[in-house]
């Protein structure tokens, strides 16, 4: 009998119980916390670093027009108005294809060259239900000179004006304001001064950013050229700057040892040299279009 | 006696199962659309989002909404990028928040479907700052289902979302947050 009485007893409780559970709980609890997998964006401010490629791309639709300017060097003195007498441009058009997939075309007045290029985003940093620690882009770049030829009496072949670059892009945003990357790279030139050097050049890069404001970061990149691979008139190619962003713009503002500015060019033909004052005063300026909007 | 006993215990089960039901039903949605716009004639700031989750107690009136601030779709891919990066800090602050109930429950009869005119207030937490808002909006109830549709204003400036003055021109002061919740019944 006190059995039964204590069973009606807890019978009855339970459902009260259950009232009083509900009446506090919180209601936050109930929404579930589904893990959703978060991807870092914008580890970089816009698609390059100075001259090279960093591990973002332009979105689907939007075009982007760049205007890169490099000034001659600084120790040119009051003669050179310390480089501001000389211009080196290139102009160029970026097109997000997909949001992994973008194309670029460009044209520069160094050595009068055309270049191309496809990036593929092939792995993007995540946290959350999917955990991939980098971000990892494939850069394929063709650029094509098309000055006079040197000595027209001898046999020239169209593809001797060819070079061809291929990166790997590896970025890890270490915070929202830090990232870093390293992208190794193979160089082809179909044409080299002497055989003494090598058609194919393997260069490691090494940028970064670290962001000063909401707006504003500092730049720093870095080319390093295996050694014995090339004339060594050429150095390795160092830039340190600012990336400074309103609205759809973006302007880079640097200083830089390189002239040229399409991938074969800053890699492996970079003749300025930092300590002795070859330093350059750099700027990109970067403009977005929406040409396809998002539905 | 058992006999007796279990007949009267079961039977009280069943009604407060039942009353438990009827009071005390809550909503929920997990695909609920917020979105908000403000323009100033020379550039529309919107952006929609379709994964507000949230949820509704019939019983006390109280109204929970949670969103992701990654998760609010611009149309300009670089706005988003720029919302999520300078204005909203979205990594740091990952979530909006409100908290809140409707005031006048006593008006609305859940069993009755209908559209009921709701006075609704809250907190609402956007990056960690946490304002009252008061607002109404209409509930719809349809078959067991319920919908909560409302409109209202905030101040950026109270929420931490600093505008810099270079694009002062482009984005206004103020935001017109829209929240419809097509809500099911919980289980």
């Amino acid at each position: 009998m006190k059995k039964s009485h204590f069973l009606f007893l807890l019978l009855t409780a339970f459902p009260s119980f259950i009232f009083a559970q509900t009446d506090t709980t919180d209601l936050f609890s109930l929404l579930g916390n589904d893990e959703e997998t978060t991807y870092s964006t914008a580890t970089f401010k816009t698609t390059r670093l100075m001259n090279g490629h960093s591990v973002e791309n332009q979105a689907a639709g939007v075009l982007d027009f760049r205007i890169n300017h490099r000034f001659g060097n600084v120790n040119g003195g009051v003669y050179e108005w310390f480089g501001l007498d000389q211009a080196n441009v290139k102009i160029g058009f970026d097109y997000g294809i997909t949001k992994w997939l973008m194309v670029g075309l460009g044209h520069t007045n160094v050595d009068k060259t055309y270049d191309g290029f496809v990036k593929a985003k092939l792995l993007r940093q995540s946290t959350g239900k999917k955990n991939m620690p980098v971000s990892v882009t494939y850069v394929a770049s063709s650029a094509a000179t098309t000055l006079r030829w040197v000595d027209p009496s001898r046999r020239n072949y169209p593809s001797s004006r060819f070079s061809y670059t291929h990166q790997i892009l590896v970025a890890r945003k270490f915070s929202n304001a830090t990232s870093i990357q390293i992208m190794p790279a193979l160089v082809h030139r179909n044409l080299i001064d002497s055989l003494k050097f090598k058609n194919d050049v393997f260069v490691i890069g090494i940028g970064g950013r670290q962001k000063i404001t909401q707006r504003v970061s500092v730049n720093a990149e870095y080319y390093y050229v295996l050694p014995s691979q090339i004339n060594p008139i050429y150095d390795n190619s160092f830039s340190l700057g600012f990336d400074i962003e309103t609205g759809g713009h973006v302007f880079q503002l640097h200083l830089t040892n390189s002239r040229g500015m399409t991938d074969p060019q800053f890699m492996t033909q970079t003749q300025g040299k930092w300590l002795k004052g070859d330093i350059r005063i750099g700027f990109n300026i970067s403009r977005v279009f929406t040409v396809r909007q998002r539905k | 006696m058992k006999v007796k006993l279990v007949v009267f215990a079961s039977l009280f089960l069943i009604a407060s199962a039942f009353t438990f039901k009827a009071d005390g039903l809550k909503y929920l949605t997990k695909n609920g659309k917020v979105s908000f716009f403000s323009t100033t004639g020379l550039e529309d700031i919107a952006a929609e989002n379709n994964k507000a989750s949230s949820v509704l107690d019939s019983k006390s009136g109280k109204i929970v909404i949670e969103v992701l601030i990654n998760s609010f779709r611009f149309k300009k891919a670089l706005m988003e990028e720029h919302f999520n990066e300078n204005y909203m800090e979205s990594t740091k602050y990952p979530k909006a928040k409100f908290d809140g109930k409707i005031d006048n429950l006593n008006d609305v009869n859940f069993s009755k479907d209908g559209t009921y005119k709701t006075n609704i207030s809250g907190n609402l937490t956007i990056k960690d700052k946490t304002n009252q808002v008061k607002t109404s909006g209409t509930l719809t109830i349809k078959g067991g289902k319920l919908n909560g549709l409302t409109k209202f204003k905030i101040v950026l400036a109270d929420y931490n979302v600093v505008i810099p003055s270079v694009v002062k021109d482009k984005i206004d002061k103020e935001m017109e947050i829209t929240a419809d919740l097509n809500y099911e019944p919980m289980k």
